[in-house]
């Protein structure tokens, strides 16, 4: 015990070390103060240089300090990517209880910045929604609402959107139980307004109102649709989620950093290799922690193998809901043989917990190179065969094409990412705007399409699959033989098991890990990278605890779910049905 | 020479020669009926979460869930007598789970489908379900996080075995009981909060 205490005192000086000294504003960060000093906002906000350019704002002068973010042509941040609810409850040192933190993209720029509003105490927390300077805040600021109480004047539509009708409290506050839960009853459900209104106009004798879910075939775990119906086409629609909110930025807030992989794991279960490295990344740029090659590499492979999994499993369920069954059993079976690949990696099959920060869990199996080449054999025939099923068949021409249309300009105000930002010709890929591990080593392409209509999603998922093998076998070409996967940094990975028996120090900080933890330097970051159905963002703050003090992904499809009641406006119910399947709905990441 | 064809006469069966087949079997009405209710099962697969996943990897051609005699998936609950509850229930989702239920035709039953479903699983959380069986009776419980196929398809022979045993269903808030089919849901049970690991 007492070298575990030595230890720990070694730990903070090496922790004091890692704060970084003052220093001069970064070249984003000094042109964005000089957009806003050459602006009549220029004494209104404050930046700052943290991992990203960050303006600071106080909420009366947000909305106009958010349309320069749009507008400004030095700026031109248009792709909403998220907003976080803050409470500094338990955070001392920050000005206010309360901040809401957006997270804006710039496609012309190719560039992230940071807004945070700071909500002043004493009064309710309040900011004027930003609805319509980019529509895609909506749901986002509908989520704050809900689990933060953070009230948006001026929004359209503000009710609870994850937690139930009968929910008292917000649950993200830092004086909220974790485990606290609320009866719920039938009747306590809210449907929107509109949706009571029984009202028959003449001459519209067919209108009805109908809900699709919230167990329905075709909606891809429990989603919600109430739909108004004029015969057979929608002319009003709204999406109502909440029945798969299962708290994971709670639960990330109650346990240890790496405890939180297997919650990761499971936001996007059909891809949860990708979800658990695009946590782990975060936290080990936050604690500095550089990775071998071997282990990034592996991450590679695993991750393009899951995007793989689950263009086959959007491509083939979406296939079954326009009523083509025997595609899905053609799309299941390179499932099916990757899972080989990852449970001879770790021994699970969906939810992988695979990584760890600063490595991986356990070394690759010795024939890693030879299953993942083997697959590399096989998975070709499988596309193939779907591709000649189906691209030239005229049912699914003429059920996808043309359907869901998405314009660009939508895309982008929608904030869509992914495969449906591409399929509308953004060519908006993480992977190229951003390279992370080897990816701008490799020899790929951004798989694009200009249609941004169903057949146009689906071709581009088809493509990104052969990109993805082209990935992995560049990257099985330079895959060290044998070496490391984790880090040696012994702060953050376990030292080796032998290591431990027999020197001292690794029994410390063998110890040290088991017992406290990671501890993670005070501060926050947002690390993002090319999920499967878009851009997987992390956003987390420590306080130098043993774990997240706030943790908020970025959902891919939380953005074109929310858009998707404005997208099937005007198309028949069969054409929403085929619509929803493109659109590659997760309900474990669309409501963690 | 074909052993059938036309004109051919088919090989006389003679029933009373000593030691030949019989034509009948003795059994009693409820084991028989048992019997083939335990082989036809039609699953309705309320899949919410990752379990729902691995349930499509079950009725999939690798793992083919047809061989046990219930592939005959439906997701309608007035033709199903066998709910697979695969997947996180939190609490907005408790009365649907519990309308559906009750629209099944009796005799019914209800596989728990991984460990939320069964006890909430590591999501002691303020808006999960701790268990459906606060919502409905749960015939076999399958462990798991997700279960694997083979744990899921254990599952299914053990409920076979308990069919053949005589289970009929284990509603014990049926209308039969005068309860009616309200959603029944005790609050305050679990629901202490998960301490903070030290």
């Amino acid at each position: 015990m007492v070298a575990g205490r030595e230890n720990g005192a070694a730990r903070k000086t090496l922790l004091s070390t890692v704060e970084a000294p003052p220093r001069a504003l970064s070249p984003a960060a000094e042109r964005l103060r000089a957009r806003f000093d050459g602006s009549p906002l220029g004494d209104r906000v404050e930046v700052r240089d943290l991992d990203l350019p960050t303006v600071e704002v106080a909420p009366d002068d947000w909305p106009a300090v958010a349309r320069f973010l749009r507008d400004d042509p030095e700026c031109r941040y248009d792709l909403f990517i998220d907003l976080a609810g803050v409470d500094n409850a338990k955070r001392p040192g920050r000005p206010t209880r309360f901040e809401a933190v957006f997270h804006l993209h710039s496609v012309t720029r190719d560039e992230h910045v940071r807004a945070k509003v700071l909500l002043p105490d004493g009064a309710e927390p309040r900011l004027p929604s930003v609805v319509e300077v980019w529509p895609a805040a909506n749901w986002f600021e509908r989520e704050a609402y809900d689990l933060f109480g953070f009230d948006f004047p001026g929004h359209p539509n503000q009710r609870r959107l994850l937690c139930h009708d009968a929910f008292v409290g917000h649950a993200l506050r830092k004086d909220y139980s974790p485990g606290q839960r609320w009866f719920f009853a039938e009747e306590d459900l809210r449907m929107p307004a509109w949706a009571m209104d029984t009202e028959e106009k003449a001459g519209h004798f067919e209108t009805q109102t109908i809900s699709i879910g919230p167990s329905h075939p075709a909606t891809h775990g429990i989603v919600h649709l109430v739909a108004r119906l004029n015969g057979e086409r929608i002319t009003r629609a709204e999406t109502q989620i909440g029945y798969m909110h299962r708290c994971f930025e709670k639960m990330s807030e109650t346990h240890t950093w790496n405890q939180v992989i297997p919650y990761c794991d499971r936001l996007n279960y059909v891809s949860a290799m990708i979800n658990g490295v695009g946590y782990v990344r975060t936290v080990e740029k936050m604690l500095g922690v550089e990775i071998p090659d071997r282990g990034r590499l592996a991450r590679t492979i695993l991750s393009e193998f899951s995007r793989i999994m689950d263009h086959c499993v959007n491509i083939g369920t979406n296939l079954v809901d326009i009523g083509g069954l025997t595609n899905f059993w053609y799309l299941y079976q390179p499932r099916e043989s990757i899972y080989g690949l990852l449970e001879a990696c770790c021994g699970a099959r969906l939810t992988v917990s695979y990584v760890r920060v600063g490595g991986l869990a356990i070394d690759v199996p010795e024939d890693f190179v030879a299953r993942s080449r083997a697959l590399l054999e096989s998975i070709p025939k499988f596309v193939d065969d779907v591709e000649r099923l189906v691209t030239r068949n005229r049912i699914v021409r003429n059920r996808l094409g043309g359907t869901g249309v998405v314009s660009k300009e939508q895309a982008i105000a929608w904030g869509f990412t992914g495969p449906m930002l591409r399929a509308s010709g953004v060519a908006y890929d993480v992977r190229r705007s951003r390279p992370y591990d080897f990816y701008d080593r490799f020899d790929w392409d951004v798989a694009m399409a200009t249609d941004g209509d169903n057949f146009a999603r689906y071709l581009v998922r088809l493509e990104e699959i052969r990109q993805s093998l082209k990935i992995i076998r560049q990257a099985l070409d330079v895959f060290p033989a044998s070496g490391p996967v984790n880090s040696d940094d012994w702060h953050v990975v376990l030292p080796p098991k032998d290591a431990v028996y027999h020197d001292m120090e690794s029994l410390i900080f063998h110890f040290k890990l088991i017992m406290e933890g990671i501890r993670v330097p005070s501060g926050e970051r947002y690390e993002w990278i090319e999920g499967a159905n878009g851009e997987l963002g992390f956003y987390a703050i420590s306080e130098g605890g043993a774990g997240p003090y706030r943790l908020k992904p970025r959902p891919p499809c939380f953005p074109m779910m929310a858009a998707f009641e404005h997208m099937i406006v005007g198309s028949t119910v069969s054409d929403a049905i085929a619509t929803l399947g493109t659109l590659n709905v997760i309900a474990g990441e669309l409501e963690r | 020479m074909p052993l059938f064809g036309k004109g051919k006469a088919l090989p006389a069966h003679d029933s009373s020669a000593a030691g030949g087949p019989a034509d009948f079997l003795t059994t009693r009405l409820d084991t028989m009926v048992a019997w083939a209710r335990s082989n036809s099962l039609w699953p309705l697969p309320f899949a919410t979460a990752c379990c729902g996943i691995e349930f499509m990897s079950v009725v999939s051609s690798h793992y083919d869930l047809s061989r046990f005699g219930a592939e005959v998936v439906r997701f309608s609950p007035r033709q199903a007598d066998l709910l697979i509850v695969a997947g996180t229930v939190v609490d907005k989702l408790g009365p649907t789970l519990r309308k559906i239920y009750d629209q099944m035709p009796e005799p019914k039953w209800v596989i728990s489908m991984g460990v939320c479903a069964s006890s909430g699983g590591f999501y002691r959380a303020y808006h999960v379900t701790q268990g459906i069986d606060e919502i409905v009776p749960v015939d076999v419980y399958v462990p798991g996080c997700p279960p694997t196929p083979e744990q899921l398809m254990y599952g299914i022979l053990e409920l076979q075995r308990k069919i053949r045993a005589g289970e009929k269903s284990r509603d014990r808030r049926s209308a039969a009981s005068g309860e009616g089919s309200r959603f029944v849901w005790s609050p305050g049970e679990r629901t202490a909060p998960p301490g903070k690991p030290s």
